[in-house]
């Protein structure tokens, strides 16, 4: 159990670890701090959490950030509501507070009687202030309750994964206690493993030429919204279940719309694919289909 | 020369603080490279750098402190192959590794270096089990899975590229902040727009219903009304945008911009006009500068209010007279009765906030060719270079209450 705190992530089956990412990882376990993950829309970040979580044997809690999620949400949530409904009923005794107090995910890490993982999903989806709101409870892993003042000490220190998507700069006092790492889109090779581990039974020639096209259409100027890994997962999937030719992958890209998501960006492709004499048999209905 | 790293960071620009130089030490504390200067630069970057558009300045900071700390670099492709059948692992007991050791004197790290070299240039093929050349499993000072004590690793189990060559590499050069961008970075930039507004702008006029009722529930169900700032953008975006001519070579940087704030859906109001060169009596409504599809000036002066925030983008680059004298404009059949930069410092007096964007790179302001409008336009108008770094710096002053 113990060498768990050291820091001997490997990576698991079904997710593939770069080496840097790795060292990020272990280097954060092993210093007990947050380890912020940023990169481009679909290459990982969350799938990390869970792939870390399970190499590790721990167990894994989300704490989804919203553009509403305010700091405290997570420590612990007085429910004032129900204790003025039970107040009029009588139902319970409204004088014992601790029953209304909830705890939030971070809440729940600390009380949790077994070191686990917390992945606090898009922390800058929420309100500039809140990470600065965070720091003092990621920092001394500790909160205080004032309604029945009460003292929450996390039991063991979780291991905290922040992800960020960069939508919003987050404060330098919070980004000088994390450990960070950027998340490159993965090379040809290490793109082929990734298809690999959740895809063992495809066709080699199937792969090249959707990793052809997968990077054609990454490199057409201009794209809003680029395609990443999981966009090729879902539509290699896409492909098998088809039962789609290699040969007519390059040909005619099947489901499109499984790799590119925005409007403008579809125009812009068949308009790519019509000038290279490629007969783009996508249309909207076929794009609708996903 | 650890010390000499963190300020070299600092000359580069990156913003490390001594908190987390004080991390690093406590990971070096616990010895978690392991004496390997690969691992190291992970390490340093994972614990100093919190943004990958640091991660050049990284590279380069970290190649001018530790590029005398030469790992071996000779390794051809050719001698790899030599390495990769490799005999067994040459296991000794320690009465045989001392006997060795006698036999084999120890070499330090400089003459063991250069023999090494000596030794690639005369050798022509493989050899293994040897105590010369280099090879696998042998007792010469070079190679893998042999015993030497003090030997030169060649190849085998750590593959990985040396910590010099990955930041010689300087993978990260498009992520930096200086240079220019694309759409979704200006995107971000603009969205900072936003943020500040919502925060600072407008009374407290919107029923807050949660904080009400949890405050009324706090006080035992005595009414306790909360309010709050509406949470809508109030900024009002004017954008004036320079076409053709000599803009033509930043067309796309500029179109690039111009998608950004177009996609940007979070303005209260957004309103984008045309000029060439500079701006007069008329501005065109759309980019082929068509005379007829024109609004006059005045018109935009009297009826946008003053809290439009104004961009100007433009290489402001020109013939003086364009922008100092009466009937200057370029186009015959466009005489102006007032001086273009009469028509600027209108747009100063009426807008409170306004900025110039230049597509042109700060460094060539001062010679470049049409400098000396720069200069007078420079006097009138807050300008910034268009790249990320001026973008950020714009919007700012955009921001900032006067």
């Amino acid at each position: 159990m113990n060498k768990n705190t050291a820091g001997n992530y490997q990576g698991s089956k079904d997710y593939i670890v770069s080496n840097d990412l790795l060292n990020a990882v272990n280097i954060a376990i092993s210093l007990e701090r947050p380890l912020l993950i940023k990169g481009e829309p679909g290459t990982g970040k969350t799938v990390l959490a869970k792939s870390v979580a399970e190499a590790l044997g721990m167990e894994f809690l989300v704490w989804n950030i919203k553009s509403t999620t305010k700091a405290q949400d997570g420590l612990y949530i007085y429910d004032t509501v129900q204790r003025l409904y039970d107040s009029q009923f009588g139902d319970k005794d409204v004088a014992d507070i601790k029953q209304y107090i909830k705890p939030g995910k971070l809440g729940q890490a600390f009380t949790s009687s077994e070191k686990l993982v917390l992945l606090i999903d898009e922390i800058d989806k929420a309100d500039l202030e809140f990470p600065n709101d965070l720091l003092w409870e990621l920092d001394m892993m500790t909160f205080h309750i004032p309604e029945t003042d009460a003292t929450i000490i996390a039991k063991h220190r979780p291991v905290v994964i922040i992800t960020s998507n960069a939508e919003k700069e987050l404060p330098d006092a919070f980004l000088r206690r994390c450990i960070f790492h950027y998340i490159a889109f993965p090379n040809e090779q290490t793109l082929r493993q990734i298809v690999n581990v959740h895809f063992p039974q495809l066709e080699e020639t199937l792969l090249d030429e959707a990793i052809k096209a997968f990077y054609w259409l990454r490199e057409i100027d201009g794209l809003q919204k680029k395609p990443s890994t999981s966009e090729l997962l879902d539509w290699v999937q896409a492909l098998t279940i088809g039962g789609i030719s290699p040969e007519k992958i390059g040909h005619e890209i099947p489901f499109l719309g499984a790799l590119i998501k925005k409007d403008q960006d579809f125009e812009l492709t068949l308009q790519k694919l019509h000038r290279l004499g490629k007969e783009p048999v996508p249309n909207k209905t076929n794009r609708n289909r996903w | 020369m650890f010390v000499n790293f963190f300020f070299l960071l600092k000359n580069e620009g990156v913003p490390v603080a001594i908190t987390e130089w004080m991390t690093l030490m406590e990971a070096l504390v616990k010895e978690m490279t392991g004496a390997n200067l690969t691992n190291f630069y992970y390490l340093a970057r994972a614990v100093l750098v919190k943004s990958e558009a640091y991660f050049d300045a990284y590279d380069r900071a970290f190649h001018r402190c530790f590029h005398g700390v030469q790992e071996h670099q000779l390794i051809t492709k050719e001698v790899e192959e030599w390495l990769n059948n490799p005999l067994p692992p040459l296991h000794l007991s320690p009465e045989e590794k001392k006997r060795l050791e006698l036999k084999l004197q120890k070499l330090n790290l400089e003459d063991l270096k250069k023999s090494f070299e000596d030794r690639l240039k005369e050798q022509k093929e493989a050899h293994h089990g040897g105590s010369k050349w280099v090879g696998t499993g042998g007792t010469s000072p070079y190679g893998h899975s042999g015993y030497h004590p003090s030997g030169i690793r060649v190849g085998g189990e750590s593959r990985n590229k040396s910590a010099l060559q990955v930041a010689a590499e300087r993978n990260y050069q498009e992520y930096r902040r200086d240079e220019t961008l694309g759409i979704r970075q200006f995107s971000v930039a603009l969205k900072r727009l936003r943020q500040f507004s919502t925060r600072l702008e407008g009374p407290k006029t919107e029923l807050d219903i949660t904080e009400t009722i949890n405050e009324t529930c706090r006080q035992a169900g005595h009414l306790k009304l909360v309010w709050a700032r509406p949470r809508k953008n109030a900024i009002k975006l004017l954008l004036l945008m320079d076409v053709g001519g000599s803009m033509t070579p930043y067309s796309r940087l500029c179109s690039q911009l111009f998608s950004a704030v177009h996609q940007a859906t979070h303005f209260k109001d957004f309103k984008y006009y045309f000029f060439h060169n500079f701006i007069y009596d008329q501005l065109y409504t759309t980019g082929y500068l068509n005379p007829n599809q024109t609004i006059s000036t005045d018109y935009i002066l009297n009826n946008l209010s003053s809290d439009y925030k104004v961009i100007f983008i433009g290489d402001a680059a020109m013939a003086p007279s364009e922008l100092i004298s009466v009937g200057g404009a370029i186009y015959w059949g466009m005489y102006n009765e007032q001086p273009g930069l009469e028509w600027l410092k209108k747009f100063k007096r009426h807008f409170s906030h306004h900025i110039w964007l230049n597509p042109i790179p700060q460094e060539h302001w001062s010679y470049i060719h049409g400098n000396e409008t720069i200069q007078i336009v420079k006097k009138v108008s807050p300008m910034y270079p268009l790249s990320l770094d001026g973008l950020d710096r714009a919007v700012k002053s955009l921001l900032v209450n006067r």
